[in-house]
């Protein structure tokens, strides 16, 4: 394929998920100009392994691209303090994951929310993108993020549990305010 | 369906992973467990909160353009990265034009090495032409008191011929070849399943120039000349092997 035949190809496939590329980005980055940097960066990967693409989700296939690509960018950050491996187990711990007395008797204003998304682990957070934002099902999450399915699952009801507690001590804080 | 099961399966349930069977089954026990149903109240609740929350940042206008162009930038650098930095990839490319131009200049300012390059351009092609179609020879022989009578009449010169067995460099026939605008003799020796080709012509010069090595296509070409003729032998054969033959082709009276 010639180079130029080769970049509209590429073009038509993946620039219409940009969207989302830059949206999980910018949620695993924190920060306009590195989610900027990433999905570039992401692109020109994705368009370097272009010809290894045959057919399949294209929004997926990007994704996971991205994904990896902000994780390179979070250990390269974080080069100076080692992150610390990801432990299931650390984060599986307690029954309070689905406390039921932790009530939400209404809906959460988008600034809690946001608040308490951003301050979840990464591992949490980008499956709760990918699943709330995305629509993205169990399956395709975790061929993007390559983890087994239970695992998609395990990490969506934490994370959840996690956003509930801490939405609800935002709440407590502000009817206490 | 108790309600350990049911809280397993919970979040499956709200976002419609699960098949119909288990869906009835945790729909059933939620109608007579007051916990679990608050539990999935608060999951309908959290959803109810992402699906009204604008969370989703959407991307800068420029964004679109800026990626573009680095691919069509990188398409046509390809296969450079972009993480080599612009201004050492500038530099790699002046470098690159830099040695290219090079024997072209050389080419231009010295017009007997484009000449003496393109005679070693028309060695290399004979003698491949040689290997192909059979036409290795046309006389056939290890003694060169065959092959050397056998270019008497075709040639207006006697191009000196010996055998190099007992070297390791057999003799295995003669040629008539056609190169640099003449008729000239070519002589086929063989080292292994290695054939070198040896075109001997006259010169009017009358010094002797020391052999001279240069690679074309994978093939080695020595040049060298003596009082009154010229030499050209070329090999896929390694240098070394091919160099000894050179020096002893000189050695042996060429």
């Amino acid at each position: 394929m010639r180079e130029q035949d080769k970049a509209t190809h590429f073009e038509q496939a993946v620039l219409q998920h940009m969207a989302a590329a830059y949206n999980l980005a910018r949620w695993m980055t924190h920060s306009d100009q590195d989610a900027e940097d990433v999905v570039q960066d992401a692109y020109l990967r994705a368009f370097r392994f272009f010809d290894g693409f045959h057919g399949g989700d294209s929004r997926v296939w990007l994704l996971s691209i991205v994904r990896n690509t902000c994780y390179t960018w979070l250990h390269q950050k974080q080069a100076h303090e080692p992150m610390a491996p990801f432990d299931e187990d650390l984060h599986s711990s307690s029954c309070s994951d689905l406390d039921p007395e932790l009530l939400l008797l209404q809906s959460v204003d988008t600034t809690t929310l946001k608040e308490a998304l951003a301050e979840l682990p990464v591992e949490f957070r980008e499956v709760m993108i990918l699943r709330e934002l995305e629509d993205l099902s169990y399956k395709e999450i975790a061929a993007i993020a390559g983890i087994p399915l239970g695992t998609v699952m395990s990490r969506l009801a934490r994370g959840r549990g996690r956003l509930q507690q801490s939405l609800a001590a935002r709440m407590g804080r502000e009817k206490e305010a | 369906m108790d309600c350990d099961n049911t809280r397993g399966l919970l979040h499956a349930y709200v976002d419609g992973e699960l098949d119909l069977v288990r869906s009835l089954e945790i729909e059933q026990h939620l109608q007579g467990c007051a916990a679990c149903l608050q539990m999935w109240k608060n999951q309908q609740m959290l959803k109810a909160s992402f699906a009204e929350a604008t969370l989703y940042v959407k991307p800068p206008p420029h964004l679109q353009a800026r990626i573009q162009a680095s691919i069509r930038g990188a398409g046509k650098a390809n296969p450079a990265p972009r993480t080599i930095p612009w201004r050492l990839f500038a530099f790699a490319a002046a470098l690159v034009l830099a040695v290219a131009l090079v024997p072209m200049l050389a080419r231009v300012l010295s017009p007997s090495s484009s000449k003496s390059d393109s005679l070693a351009q028309e060695v290399v092609a004979s003698h491949v032409r040689s290997l192909m179609a059979n036409h290795l020879s046309d006389v056939a022989s290890s003694d060169q008191h065959t092959v050397k009578p056998w270019f008497n009449g075709k040639l207006d010169f006697s191009p000196p011929v010996e055998d190099l067995s007992a070297q390791g460099f057999p003799l295995i026939g003669g040629r008539l070849d056609y190169l640099n605008d003449r008729p000239v003799a070519a002589l086929i020796y063989q080292r292994r399943k290695h054939f070198i080709n040896l075109f001997i012509w006259p010169t009017t010069d009358n010094s002797a120039v020391a052999a001279q090595m240069e690679t074309l296509q994978g093939y080695h070409v020595y040049h060298w000349t003596q009082p009154g003729m010229t030499f050209w032998a070329t090999s896929d054969l390694n240098t070394t092997e091919l160099q000894q033959f050179v020096q002893l082709a000189q050695s042996e009276g060429h």
